[in-house]
């Protein structure tokens, strides 16, 4: 006899609806957004269980670690799950509107399986716990990703999405190899198998190598090179959930390595962060100068990416137990708040028409509601409290002040205010009426497609008043050893 | 040298080709074989750890392992193969590239 049990829907769900959703393409919404509120449900039921009992651990089909494949849900795991089925619907009733019309038809069949492929790909990651089943899972991600990417089917598009598949492809096989060199030293790929792994040179070489995969998948500086096209060409949906949710699957990765590996010396952790410190310059820099307002917003996620890596690194190998939280929320933070962003950039350019970031100020219509979304999610973006941004960028500098690690205060401070610079180009253009030839048209300045994207730049904003609650959930069931 | 030494070496190798070739081929066709080149390395590394001197009989958990890294490898091939077409047919019906 099967039991159902939350963990196990929270994958299945996602994953039949994604095979309905693509057999009954007319039917294709409803399915996606019923399948969406079963998993949110689903993921209630775990969140009650974890917060209840601590971690939940279910063998799948009774055969449990080394040999078969355990799902492992713990606070952090729960909190993942909740950011992306949180995110994703509100992302799907967006879509609704944003790929409404007989001209979106083909993308609008396509757009809901591989969004929900994406889910299951997603939650599974979140509840793995052994490492080769995460290798299996960030293919799904990768596959369901790229055709997001490509949705449009526009040249530029199909370009960036090929790039992305490069890259994925080539990030997976790095992770794979790190994966096989764990299995030929330990002869274990559970987690639990690896924490008492003793730390040799051996089994670094293999984590590095695990390490520069996921650097690729989840673009972090000099690995980027294929996520500002992607995100940037993506229909805004799409962008939003890849730039808010398909990266952060990767960095969830790197967060739970960092804290059931042996993980790589002070020397490896001090070189992440100066990819991420690297992230945090360059992306500064493209974002100053990108012409495009999606290309603006695709940069600012290098940046955040790097910024989230650099709290990895804040206060060195001793620190790892502590800073894991601070990268954490600040994967939580921008995790809602770009995908605010994204919608809402999107909303701009149906409205206006284009988004080029110059000729902002001199269109004829202000689509004022998107606009202020935009400006609520760059407050959590850059850091202003009392976003969720905030309390992580916090968290990150106080971490580092107390290990006496200077200079990634300085690079926390040097993103921050680069990225008041790019995003005042933005604003600027919101804010000058004076340019305008011409009368401003009729235009009431809001739409029913803004609530969506206006609810998660709420949410950006006020979750930071939930800091206190939100960090002692991602704590449950952490470490590992005090499963039940 | 042990002959499973030596297999060893040769899957790191070939991963290796592989490897230069993803990063320095302009060709899309022929980054994709690189990428496939880089998935054999990796197999064959991973069957060459599953073999134990023969009495013994070998460990079938990567066997496991490698077929599943096929089956992953044959779809995202065949989604970039796809890609490549519809790029392919894109770039010839637009003139201005």
């Amino acid at each position: 006899m099967m039991t159902i049990d939350p963990v196990t829907l929270a994958i299945f769900l996602p994953l039949f609806g994604a095979v309905a959703a693509f057999v009954a393409p007319r039917a294709a919404a409803l399915i996606g957004l019923g399948t969406l509120a079963l998993t949110a449900a689903a993921v209630g039921l775990l969140a009650r269980d974890v917060i209840a009992t601590g971690a939940v651990i279910v063998p799948l089909g009774g055969w449990g670690a080394p040999l078969g494949i355990e799902l492992r849900a713990d606070g952090l795991s729960v909190a993942m799950l909740v950011l992306s089925v949180a995110v994703g619907f509100l992302v799907s009733l967006s879509a609704l509107d944003a790929l409404k019309g007989p001209a979106n038809a083909r993308q609008r069949q396509y757009f809901w399986p591989l969004w929900l492929l994406l889910l299951t790909g997603m939650n599974g990651v979140y509840l793995s716990s052994d490492i080769f089943n995460l290798y299996v899972m960030i293919e799904i991600i990768a596959l369901a990703a790229v055709g997001l990417t490509v949705l449009t089917g526009t040249r530029a598009a199909v370009r960036a999405g090929l790039d992305y598949m490069y890259a994925s492809i080539l990030g997976a096989l790095l992770f794979l190899m790190g994966v096989g060199f764990i299995y030929l030293q330990l002869g274990r790929l559970d987690f639990a198998g690896l924490m008492d792994a003793e730390p040799t040179g051996a089994l670094f070489a293999a984590v590095a190598l695990m390490l520069v995969g996921l650097a690729l998948k989840t673009a972090l500086f000099p690995l980027h090179f294929w996520l500002p096209a992607a995100h940037a060409n993506a229909t805004a949906p799409a962008s939003a959930l890849l730039s808010g949710l398909v990266v952060k699957a990767a960095l969830y990765i790197v967060l739970r390595l960092s804290q059931y590996m042996p993980f790589p010396s002070e020397s490896l952790l001090t070189l992440i962060g100066v990819m991420g410190a690297g992230a945090v310059i360059w992306g500064g820099i493209q974002a100053l100068r990108a012409e495009r307002l999606k290309l603006l917003v695709a940069w600012s996620t290098v940046t955040q990416i790097g910024l989230i890596f650099v709290a990895f690194a804040r206060a060195g190998e001793a620190g790892l137990t502590e800073s894991w939280k601070a990268a954490a929320l600040l994967i939580l933070a921008h995790g809602v708040a770009k995908a605010a962003m994204f919608l809402a950039v999107g909303r701009i350019k149906d409205e206006v028409g284009h988004d080029t970031i110059r000729d902002l100020d001199r269109a004829p219509v202000r689509p004022t509601l998107a606009q202020f979304t935009f400006a609520l999610a760059a407050i959590s973006l850059i850091g202003l409290p009392p976003s969720l941004g905030f309390i992580g960028k916090w968290s990150l500098m106080e971490g580092a002040m107390a290990a006496g690690y200077w200079h990634w205060i300085a690079v926390t401070m040097i993103g921050t205010l680069m990225s008041v610079a790019y995003f005042s180009r933005v604003f600027a253009g919101f804010l000058r009426f004076d340019r305008v030839r011409g009368t401003v048209a009729e235009h009431q300045g809001w739409a029913v497609a803004d609530a969506a994207p206006l609810a998660l730049a709420a949410m950006a904003i006020a979750l930071g008043l939930m800091a206190a609650p939100i960090l002692n959930f991602i704590e449950i069931g952490y470490p590992f050893g005090e499963a039940k | 040298m042990t002959p499973d030494l030596i297999y060893g070496l040769t899957g790191i190798a070939v991963f290796a080709i592989g490897l230069v070739g993803a990063l320095c081929a302009q060709d899309r066709l022929r980054r994709v074989l690189a990428l496939k080149l880089c998935s054999v390395g990796a197999g064959f590394l991973l069957v060459v750890g599953a073999w134990r001197t023969p009495p013994m009989a070998p460990d079938p958990v990567p066997h496991a392992l490698v077929i599943t890294g096929i089956v992953v490898m044959v779809s995202a091939t065949a989604v970039a193969l796809a890609l490549i077409r519809r790029l392919q047919t894109l770039e010839s019906s637009d003139d201005d590239d």
